[in-house]
C-alpha cells in the first residue's frame, strides 16, 4: 500500500515538473523557471501539492510572476490545494544553470555567467567573452543592466553591444 | 536579553539599514547623471529594499505578534528605527551618493562573508544571497570612486569633501550593541566591531588607489538616536500607509 502510494506520488510530481518546465522565465524566455533553478522541490502527498522556489535576487520583481505563473499553470492542471513555499537556504546560484541553458543565453545574445569566477567581493570582476564573435576583449559599460541579474557590456573586437547574465 | 529578543533587534538593524539606503537610492530615480548610472542605482535601490522585505519579513516572525513587514516598514516612528546613521545622509551630490555608498558596500560584504558561517541555517542562506548582491554594489561604487578622484579638479575635490563629511557617522557602523553580544556568543552573528579593521583596510586601499586621503578622524556630532534627516525620510515615505490606512491596490 505505502509502495502504491510512493508510485503514484512520484508519477504526479513528474507530471507538476513536466509541466513547470514549460513555464519560461518572463525576462529571458528562452530559458525556463526549472532551467534557472527557481523550483526546488515538488512533493504531492495525494491532496496538497507543495512546490518550493528560492528567490533569485532578492528584490527581483519577477519573483511575484514566477508565483502567479505556477499557480496559474497547477490551478488548469486541477491541483486546488497548492502550496508554494519559498526557501532561502541553499542561496539560489547561477552554477545551477545547466550547461545547455547557458548555452541557449549565448544563442540568444546573452553571454553567459562565468564558470568559476571568483566568490571573493573584493577581487576584480571576471573576463566575460562576446556571445557573438567569442572575443575576450570586452568592456563593461555598466555593472547594472535592464534587469538584475544582468550588466551591459560592448565587445571591443565586433563593436556588438550585449548583456552579460552575471555571475552570482 | 533572550537570544529572540536580541535576533529581532539585529534584523531591525540590517533589515532597517537596508530599507533607509533602498529609499535613498529611490530618491535618485531619474537624477542620475546619465542613463546607466540612472538605472543602477535604481537597481542597487531595489536589491536594499529586496533584502529589507526579506529581513522584515524575518523580524516580524521572530517578534510574533503579528506585525507584517509593511508594518514594521510603514507604522513604526523614527525613534524605533536601527539604521545606521550613515544611510539616512540625505543625497547632497552625486559624490555623497557615490560615497556613503561605497562606505556601505564595504562594510555589508565583509558583514555577509562572516554572516554566510552563521549556525542559524535561514540568516546564513540570506547573508549568501546578499553577499553577492553586496558584491557588484561594491564593484559599481568602486569604480565611481576611482573614477572621481582621478578625474576633474572638481570631481576630485566634491568626492573627497563627501568622504570628509560623512566619515563622522562611520564609528556609529562598529559601535557595540548588547543584542550583538548576545548573538555572538550564540555564534548567530558576528560583532561589528570585529569588521572594523578589514573595513578600514579595504576603505583605506580603494582611497589611495583613487587618489583621495583619509578624511581626520572626528566623530560627527549626533543628537540621541537619529539625525534630523530621518525624520524627513520618513514622512515621505511612511506618507501613504499612514494618510490610507490599509490601503491596497
Amino acid at each position: 500500500m505505502l509502495q502504491n502510494k510512493t508510485n503514484v506520488s512520484s508519477d504526479v510530481e513528474e507530471l507538476v515538473w513536466e509541466r513547470l518546465s514549460l513555464i519560461p522565465d518572463p525576462e529571458v524566455p528562452v530559458i525556463t523557471i526549472v532551467e534557472l533553478g527557481v523550483v526546488r522541490d515538488v512533493q504531492w502527498d495525494g491532496k496538497l501539492l507543495r512546490i518550493v522556489i528560492t528567490p533569485t535576487y532578492t528584490g527581483c520583481p519577477a519573483m511575484n510572476l514566477f508565483v502567479a505563473e505556477i499557480q496559474a499553470a497547477m490551478h488548469e492542471q486541477g491541483f486546488d490545494n497548492l502550496e508554494i513555499k519559498t526557501v532561502f537556504s541553499p542561496a539560489w546560484t547561477t552554477d545551477w544553470l545547466s550547461t545547455e541553458a547557458k548555452e541557449k543565453l549565448r544563442q540568444y545574445g546573452i553571454a553567459p555567467p562565468v564558470q568559476n569566477a571568483s566568490d571573493d567581493p573584493f577581487a576584480p570582476p571576471p573576463v566575460v567573452p562576446c556571445p557573438r564573435c567569442g572575443a575576450e576583449h570586452t568592456t563593461l559599460v555598466s555593472q547594472f543592466g535592464a534587469t538584475a541579474c544582468k550588466s551591459l557590456y560592448t565587445c571591443n573586437v565586433c563593436q556588438e553591444p550585449f548583456e552579460y547574465f552575471k555571475h552570482f | 536579553m533572550d537570544t529572540q529578543q536580541a535576533l529581532f533587534h539585529y534584523l531591525l538593524r540590517l533589515g532597517d539599514t537596508n530599507l533607509i539606503l533602498g529609499h535613498r537610492l529611490s530618491e535618485m530615480c531619474s537624477r542620475g547623471p546619465m542613463l546607466e548610472e540612472d538605472i543602477a542605482l535604481t537597481n542597487m535601490a531595489l536589491d536594499h529594499i529586496g533584502q529589507a522585505e526579506t529581513l522584515l519579513q524575518f523580524a516580524a516572525e521572530v517578534e510574533g505578534k503579528g506585525r507584517s513587514e509593511d508594518d514594521l516598514s510603514y507604522l513604526r516612528a523614527e525613534t524605533d528605527f536601527h539604521n545606521l546613521l550613515l544611510v539616512e545622509q540625505p543625497n547632497t551630490d552625486f559624490a555623497y551618493v557615490i560615497a556613503r555608498q561605497f562606505l556601505v558596500d564595504v562594510y555589508q560584504c565583509l558583514l555577509y562573508q562572516k554572516l554566510q558561517e552563521s549556525n542559524h541555517e535561514v540568516l546564513a542562506g540570506m547573508a549568501k544571497r546578499f553577499l553577492k548582491e553586496c558584491t557588484y554594489h561594491l564593484r559599481h561604487s568602486s569604480a565611481w570612486v576611482e573614477r572621481l578622484g582621478q578625474g576633474t579638479e572638481e570631481s576630485h575635490r566634491r568626492i573627497q569633501q563627501a568622504f570628509h563629511d560623512l566619515w563622522g557617522y562611520t564609528p556609529e557602523i562598529f559601535s557595540a550593541k548588547p543584542y550583538e553580544t548576545v548573538l555572538a556568543a550564540a555564534n548567530i552573528a558576528p560583532e561589528a566591531q570585529d569588521l572594523e579593521m578589514d573595513w578600514t583596510v579595504q576603505v583605506l586601499r580603494v582611497l589611495s588607489g583613487a587618489s583621495l586621503h583619509k578624511p581626520a578622524e572626528k566623530a560627527a556630532e549626533i543628537p540621541s538616536g537619529h539625525t534630523a534627516h530621518l525624520g524627513h525620510l520618513l514622512a515621505e515615505m511612511q506618507y501613504l500607509p499612514r494618510t490610507y490606512p490599509g490601503a491596497t491596490w
